[in-house]
């Protein structure tokens, strides 16, 4: 009784790891002193850089675990572990391939045909193809099986018709991995009758048109499908499968250190500001701050152990994304407690630059990928009370 | 862990579902010594397990000893397991042959001392979890471990929001029965290893609350259904899980390296204070859930949640609260400064 249902087990990062994180930091240091990038927060999302992202795929650090017939690397998902914490802290601009990276590449790997592979999956681990999430849509967020975009099946393919919103980076992506209804709500369970397909974003009909959001941005768009063909061939597994394979795919959307570390460079900066100022104060606030952090880092890296074990950690992803993105907003919170306030519209300094972006960019932790409402659900379900 | 674990576990689980009942708990806190449970903790070899058989223990490793006590935890033990485990522990690495029966450690304090002049100890010290009810306290005092036995000392009775004995003893004139130099055992080694051992209880006090919670929230009716239907408490238990799983994370982190004199001084510390920052803020998040969840029902001494919630808001305060050791680890933050922050919690 004493150890529960949610396993986390202790991860020893080996030699191996320690040299592939001076590697990565010996780099980020580099781009850093040759301007290649300024540090910001949440970079994973609006940190949108091909350059950045080619340099990564040269180095290996792109498609990790991947056989290398596939372009990959066949390293561990520990070692990616590495790779990933390591630029998020440094706040670089991963945003481009992030998506394709984390989950359309395994997705594919999984699920697509030999075709699929070989023709996309060189292309992600080099840094040159881009992926859209196509999940949400206008009527259906939470409650993502209610969608009704739909194909229809025609001699060769299918037709798709409907609308996606919010898919991050869309405008710039090269394909989107798009859930559709192929089969009526009548003919079975609302989780029936849904399948992925991979879709050409330059194909004819497809129209893509960015929002703006709370900071000004233009990252995430509203994708109308008019009519638009999709050739057998662009099936990502069975059709009627889609909803299984969209769970799988959420298991490694929801599981990574990103969803504690977006507000990292906020403290990190915050720290370099008080400087020599530290107090008992600050201390006490720093010393909470840290320790959270180590122990949803330490989680963390257990989420990361059951994924190489082959597991789909759903729960255990789901109660450290909860607890993290909570941990995102505290840090901002902590921060301007302890730092005397400045207007923060013009982008001051490093500091005031990325508390700005942290402010502004921290509501949306907490609903993409999965509000923590819909989270704290699966979690209850785990705990038998659903 | 080692593979000796879930053994262990399995045994002290069986154990204390036997012997560790709710009213065996409430008759400890009207102050009568539960014989049969400590003689069976005595025969499974449980509160000498930091012992080497040479010594007189039972020789097992250190995560084994700590998986005991987060199974003690669960069932809020009320003897002094986990300070005859470190009272063990102090004598082992003073090299010293370790006697059989309860014992308990001193001083607990932050900060607080006691003298050794010419063979005998000088000074009093305060809140010395069940001074009363052991036969012998191991004694820090000017750099050597002294075993002493509880007999020759005198006390004044205090006890913890859990109704635990808390007394304060005056050792002033009384002659160890053995003394060694203490070596690498330090008053900041006693406040570490304490503050881990909380930590670790802490934890098993919170799964235990999240179960109680859950099979009390399927059971309760109102509404005509179950209140686990309701959203709201759905998530409060949620939260719950979220605050015992970080618990035992941070809690294991620190219990795999208090004890392990090659790790990094700096390493060691900082994991220490995390598990008790981290534990303590779970404690006091936890236990409002739970009782919340309970409804009145939990307010009742009647009811066992009180047996793990009243430790989890004793012990969260022993061996240094979240504020002291928060404090600490923030001034190994900032003496690092920022370039230095994502190494220091790496560790590398
Ligand atoms: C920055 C950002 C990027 C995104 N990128 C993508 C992307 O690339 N691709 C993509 O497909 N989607 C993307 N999303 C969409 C995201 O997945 C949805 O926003 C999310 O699933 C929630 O849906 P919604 O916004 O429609 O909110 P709603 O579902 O309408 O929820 C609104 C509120 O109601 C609550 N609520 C809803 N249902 C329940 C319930 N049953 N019980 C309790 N509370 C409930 C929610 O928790 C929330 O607080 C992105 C969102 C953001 C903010």
């Amino acid at each position: 009784m004493a150890d529960g249902k949610f396993r986390f087990p202790a991860v020893e990062l080996g030699p191996e790891a320690t040299e592939l994180r001076r590697e990565v930091r010996a780099f980020l240091a580099e781009e850093l002193r040759t301007g290649g990038f300024k540090p910001i927060a949440d970079s994973w999302t609006a940190g949108m850089s091909p350059e950045f992202s080619r340099k990564l795929g040269a180095r290996g650090w792109l498609g990790m675990m991947w056989p290398k017939k596939y372009g990959g690397h066949e390293r561990t998902a520990l070692d990616r572990y590495v790779v990933t914490e390591e630029l998020l802290t440094a706040g670089a601009p991963v945003a481009m391939h992030w998506i394709a990276d984390r989950q359309s590449g395994p997705l594919l790997l999984r699920f697509g045909t030999e075709k699929q592979r070989e023709e996309i999956l060189p292309r992600i681990a080099r840094g040159e193809c881009y992926f859209a999430i196509g999940m949400s849509e206008p009527d259906s967020g939470s409650d993502l099986a209610s969608l009704r975009t739909a194909a229809k099946k025609v001699d060769g393919g299918w037709v798709v018709n409907g609308r996606k919103i919010w898919s991050s980076g869309a405008h710039l992506c090269h394909y989107m991995i798009t859930l559709v209804r192929t089969a009526p709500k009548e003919d079975g369970g609302r989780h029936d009758g849904l399948s992925q397909f991979l879709i050409d974003l330059k194909s004819p009909g497809v129209s893509i048109r960015p929002i703006k959001n709370i900071a000004g941005d233009s990252h995430f768009n509203e994708t109308v499908f008019d009519e638009v063909s999709v050739p057998d061939e662009m099936v990502v597994g069975k059709i009627g499968d889609g909803w299984r394979q969209v769970v799988s795919e959420l298991a490694y959307e929801r599981s990574g250190p990103e969803r504690f570390l977006s507000t990292f460079v906020v403290m990190r900066e915050g720290l370099r500001e008080i400087g020599a100022d530290a107090d008992a104060r600050s201390d006490e606030a720093f010393g909470r701050l840290a320790a959270r952090l180590k122990t949803l880092r330490r989680m963390s890296l257990g989420v990361g152990s059951l994924l190489q074990q082959g597991q789909s950690p759903v729960t255990e992803a789901a109660l450290v994304k909860d607890i993290g993105t909570r941990y995102e907003r505290e840090v901002l919170e902590e921060m301007r407690r302890l730092l005397p306030a400045r207007p923060l519209g013009q982008s001051p300094d490093p500091y005031g630059s990325v508390l700005r972006d942290g402010i502004l960019y921290v509501p949306s932790a907490t609903i993409r990928g999965g509000t923590n409402e819909v989270l704290k659900g699966i979690v209850a379900r785990e705990l038998g009370l659903r | 862990m080692s593979d000796n674990d879930n053994i262990i576990v399995d045994t002290t689980t069986r154990l204390l579902q036997d012997l560790c009942t709710p009213s065996i708990v409430n008759d400890a806190e009207e102050g009568k010594w539960p014989t049969v449970l400590w003689n069976a903790l005595e025969e499974a070899g449980l509160p000498l397990t930091w012992v080497s058989d040479e010594l007189g223990g039972a020789g097992a490793e250190i995560s084994d000893g700590f998986a005991v006590l987060k199974v003690a935890g669960s069932f809020a033990v009320p003897v002094p397991l986990a300070e005859t485990l470190m009272a063990g522990m102090l004598l082992a690495k003073a090299g010293m042959n370790v006697p059989q029966g309860p014992m308990s450690i001193a001083p607990v304090q932050p900060g607080a001392t006691i003298g050794l002049q010419g063979g005998v100890l000088k000074g009093t010290t305060r809140f010395v979890p069940f001074a009363r009810s052991v036969k012998h306290l191991v004694v820090l005092a000017d750099g050597n471990v002294c075993l002493v036995a509880a007999g020759d000392c005198s006390m004044s009775h205090g006890i913890s929001l859990a109704g635990e004995p808390r007394d304060d003893v005056s050792f002033d004139g009384v002659k160890p029965l053995d003394v060694a130099p203490a070596g690498e055992v330090s008053a900041d080694f006693v406040q570490q290893l304490g503050a881990t051992v909380r930590s670790v209880q802490m934890a098993g006090a919170l799964q235990r609350i999240l179960d109680q919670s859950v099979e009390y929230a399927m059971e309760r009716v109102q509404f005509g259904r179950p209140i686990g239907k309701f959203q709201a408490v759905q998530h409060n238990l949620a939260e719950l899980a979220g605050e015992v799983a970080a618990a035992g994370a941070a809690a294991d982190a620190a219990a795999e390296v208090v004890a392990d004199p090659s790790i990094d001084a700096d390493r060691r510390a900082a994991e220490v204070a995390t598990a008790k920052v981290r534990v303590g803020e779970a404690a006091g998040k936890g236990a409002a859930i739970a009782h919340q969840a309970h409804g009145a029902m939990g307010f009742t001494y009647e009811h066992s949640l009180h047996h793990s919630t009243r430790r989890l808001w004793s012990w969260r305060d022993e061996f240094g609260n979240e504020a002291v050791w928060a404090g600490r680890l923030g001034r190994l933050v900032a003496a690092r400064g920022a370039d230095n922050l994502w190494p220091f919690i790496t560790g590398e």
